[in-house]
């Protein structure tokens, strides 16, 4: 016991006075979002009792995709068939296209349309059906059709071993789609309430699941029925000096890297969780770009193009009297995934608390 | 879990099997078995496939499947072959498909015409492929849901889509249903269960067994889907994903496929080797498979009467291929005779045409009327011209309508854009059409 603790300590100091050289599958140190009473559960949990309550409040919701009969590889879905039935929870063809073409006819008709995309690096047979159908249904059609009742679920993200297939963030690719939502949640109460708030909600939504939460995440979730507000970034802590954006895995790593900065640079960093990422709350990005003068993007997505591109391009626009520094993008490099590399390619918390103290020297 | 403990139930089943085994192949000593030259018995445990092993090695050659028959009711001369197999529909049914045929060619030619004229900016006709529009549309019912691909106006003209909606969504004028928003031809229509159309080849195919999953999990379900697709569109993946879910899933779904022998410029043969569409079904994915004459109307109508029961009885799809020639260009921006003979194209305009074998046996029955023809022809004329001329003088929707849709609400990002253009225009009005949008 007492050995495991100074283990503990050892590893945590050694983590942040190096740069990590030894393969964790944690990049990140998770900070639960506090809230009142509720079950201890982490975001595999969560997800569950989400679809658990969409499934149970409606009768007609379905759920498929593949291996969700069994309980789904990250066991999101784990006795949802014993509950519903095989006929509504059900295992697809591995088919992506089919998948995401096939939840777009189950929402045509109205029905409530849970698939799962296993990976979110296998997507992109899917990208067609998503972009060009699922996307624009109500626009073409003059609103005589939808497929507003169809939510993907989609787990991504670094993992510590996923390398190029397993290990995507393909929010930017989704966010250049007028007609999508996109949202990410950073916990498990995030994402109960994001994926009840999406079933709902009138339009397709995808749900990018950062799949190492899936365990390492626990909360407190409260056990009824609640949803989160779309398009609305979250204020996790309050600070006047500079603004550090994420969403999902990331956030946690901006926490750690405020707390740091606070600790070793006496900055007081404001932490914003974009949450969504289309629409995305450009009221809340920026008026604390306005408060700190400083603004810091930090995603597991490669540079060029990923999403703080366009957070960073909007700020530039909106902000520009108020800025006091260029807006910084603290991202994954222009390469695929890595394998063994995943250390040094990650956005880490060193890499940020870096672009801090650059942001407060320019 | 040791090795002894794994192994005692595996020889188990290995002991059940062997008793299997020896119920069906009788007397035959077990020793044989691996010499047996009635390898027919021996069925293999595998979970992948259910089949008997062989020991003859063999290629499975293409050419060893007689390829699926194509079913007709009518001759070419409008002669029914097999009197049990005609549908005996009323005259007044018949008089319907015949004119709801010409409607739709006398239509073709005169949008295809406009189009030439610059009137409207792109057409695509149905010529040669009228009968297995309205011979399945009729076998069908209004709650059957339906997605296409673009070339299946004729459904939509037995289902009642009016002359000015066909006409207005060619302008995208105010009174177009899809707000002007998508190329002609791309109709939809929610009163008629007629599922807006969409460039993308094929994506509506998955989509439909979406949705005959979803009907089918209704209470009372009495409806199935039909979904069109040409024979190149059956070559996308989409296609794949759909005949495959609707198999495993087991959706009410008739897949309808429209073989007129091109896609653009590229003939069947370069499509695809096997035997066309139909030949995917029963041996590829596991579905029933109808191949028909889709220029005999009563072969196409009896056999999507037989496909709506069928999958609504079984839950299951059908795949159903109804072989025609495509007459016309592939659209207007195609000049067919670049890669065929305009001396192959007459042929199925006139001796192979669905429209003439109708009237043939309309003929044969007494039931048609070559004045009437002329007159309705000439009504239907008078009545697309008109329309043409009120169409295009009609106001375009309000350009504000162009922000809409995009989601159920519209989000304040799109607001502020609206906004944005909003001042713009009434800065720069005079750069921009604005006299022909509603205000």
């Amino acid at each position: 016991m007492l050995s495991s603790k100074l283990a503990g300590l050892y590893l945590k100091r050694h983590l942040v006075t190096t740069l990590s050289v030894n393969y964790a599958r944690s990049h990140f140190t998770y900070f639960p979002t506090a809230t009142g009473p509720g079950k201890k559960m982490n975001m595999f949990n969560a997800i569950n009792n989400a679809m658990d309550l969409a499934l149970q409040n409606d009768e007609s919701a379905l759920l498929f995709g593949e291996d969700v009969g069994f309980g789904g590889v990250f066991r999101c879905s784990v006795n949802l068939r014993d509950k519903y039935g095989k006929d509504r929870v059900f295992n697809s063809p591995l088919c992506e296209q089919g998948i995401a073409g096939f939840a777009i006819g189950v929402a045509n008709t109205g029905t409530t349309a849970i698939a799962e995309i296993q990976f979110a690096d296998y997507i992109f047979p899917s990208f067609d059906q998503i972009v060009n159908e699922a996307a624009k249904y109500r626009y073409r059609s003059g609103d005589l059709f939808n497929c507003g009742s169809l939510t993907f679920r989609v787990p991504c993200g670094a993992v510590g071993h996923g390398a190029l297939y397993h290990s995507q963030s393909p929010e930017a690719y989704f966010a250049h789609t007028p007609g999508l939502r996109v949202v990410v949640p950073r916990g498990p109460i995030k994402a109960k309430g994001l994926l009840l708030a999406c079933f709902r909600d009138p339009n397709p939504c995808i749900v990018f699941e950062p799949k190492t939460l899936y365990r390492a995440a626990v909360e407190e979730v409260p056990t009824e029925y609640y949803t989160s507000e779309l398009g609305k970034a979250d204020v996790l802590r309050e600070g006047n000096d500079v603004t550090l954006i994420g969403w999902g895995t990331q956030v946690h790593i901006l926490l750690e890297a405020a707390e740091l900065a606070k600790e070793t640079l006496k900055v007081d960093c404001e932490v914003i969780d974009l949450v969504s990422i289309l629409p995305w709350d450009t009221n809340t990005i920026s008026k604390s770009a306005k408060k700190t003068g400083r603004v810091i993007i930090a995603h597991e997505a490669p540079f060029t193009q990923g999403f703080g591109s366009e957070i960073a391009a909007y700020i530039q626009e909106k902000c520009f009297l108020h800025l006091e520094a260029p807006v910084k993008r603290v991202t994954g490099w222009d390469t695929p995934f890595p394998h063994v590399f995943e250390p040094f390619y990650l956005p880490d918390k060193h890499r940020c608390l870096t672009a801090i103290s650059d942001i407060l020297h320019f | 879990m040791s090795f002894l403990q794994k192994t005692i139930p595996m020889l188990g089943a290995l002991g059940r099997q062997h008793q299997h085994l020896r119920t069906v192949v009788g007397a035959l000593p077990t020793s044989s078995r691996q010499y047996s030259s009635d390898p027919a018995n021996d069925y293999a445990n595998f979970p992948g496939a259910k089949a008997p092993f062989v020991s003859q090695l063999k290629l499975n050659l293409p050419e060893d499947y007689a390829p699926i028959p194509i079913y007709r009711v009518m001759d070419r001369d409008g002669f029914i072959a097999d009197e049990t197999q005609d549908p005996q529909l009323s005259r007044e049914v018949v008089e319907k498909m015949f004119r709801d045929m010409l409607l739709l060619n006398t239509m073709d030619k005169i949008l295809y015409e406009s189009q030439r004229q610059g009137r409207i900016s792109f057409y695509m006709t149905n010529f040669g492929e009228e009968a297995s529009h309205i011979g399945s549309a009729a076998a069908l019912e209004m709650r059957d849901l339906i997605y296409g691909q673009y070339r299946e106006a004729g459904v939509l003209v037995w289902r009642g889509f009016r002359i000015d909606q066909f006409i207005d969504q060619c302008y995208g004028n105010v009174d177009d249903l899809g707000r002007g928003k998508q190329m002609p031809v791309h109709y939809g229509s929610r009163e008629l269960n007629f599922v807006t159309i969409s460039s993308p080849l094929s994506t509506q195919m998955p989509q439909a067994v979406g949705a005959a999953y979803a009907m089918k999990m209704k209470k009372g379900n009495d409806a199935c889907v039909v979904c069109y697709f040409g024979e190149g569109a059956a070559s996308e993946g989409d296609a794949h994903a759909a005949f495959n879910f609707a198999a495993t899933l087991g959706c009410p779904v008739i897949l309808f496929c429209r073989n007129n022998g091109f896609a653009i410029s590229t003939p069947s043969h370069e499509q695809y080797k096997g035997d066309g569409i139909a030949g995917r079904g029963p041996m590829g994915y596991g579905i029933a498979t109808i191949r028909v004459d889709g220029t005999d109307v009563f072969a196409v109508y009896n056999a999507m009467k037989l496909a709506r029961e069928y999958v609504l009885k079984e839950n299951k799809p059908v795949v159903f291929e109804a072989l025609a020639y495509r007459v016309g260009h592939h659209s207007t921006s195609d000049d067919s005779t670049a890669y065929r003979t305009s001396e192959e194209i007459e042929v199925w305009n006139s001796t192979d045409n669905p429209i003439s074998k109708l009237k043939r046996y309309m003929v044969h029955k007494g039931w048609f009327d070559e004045a009437e023809e002329t007159a309705f022809i000439k009504d239907v004329r008078k009545k697309v011209l008109k329309q043409i001329a009120v169409s295009e003088k009609k106001l375009k929707p309000n350009w504000r309508e162009m922000f809409e849709g995009v989601y159920a609400e519209m989000p304040e990002h799109l607001i502020e854009q609206q906004k944005e253009l909003e001042k713009h225009l009434e800065a720069h009005k005079e750069h921009y059409p604005l006299k022909d949008f509603k205000q």
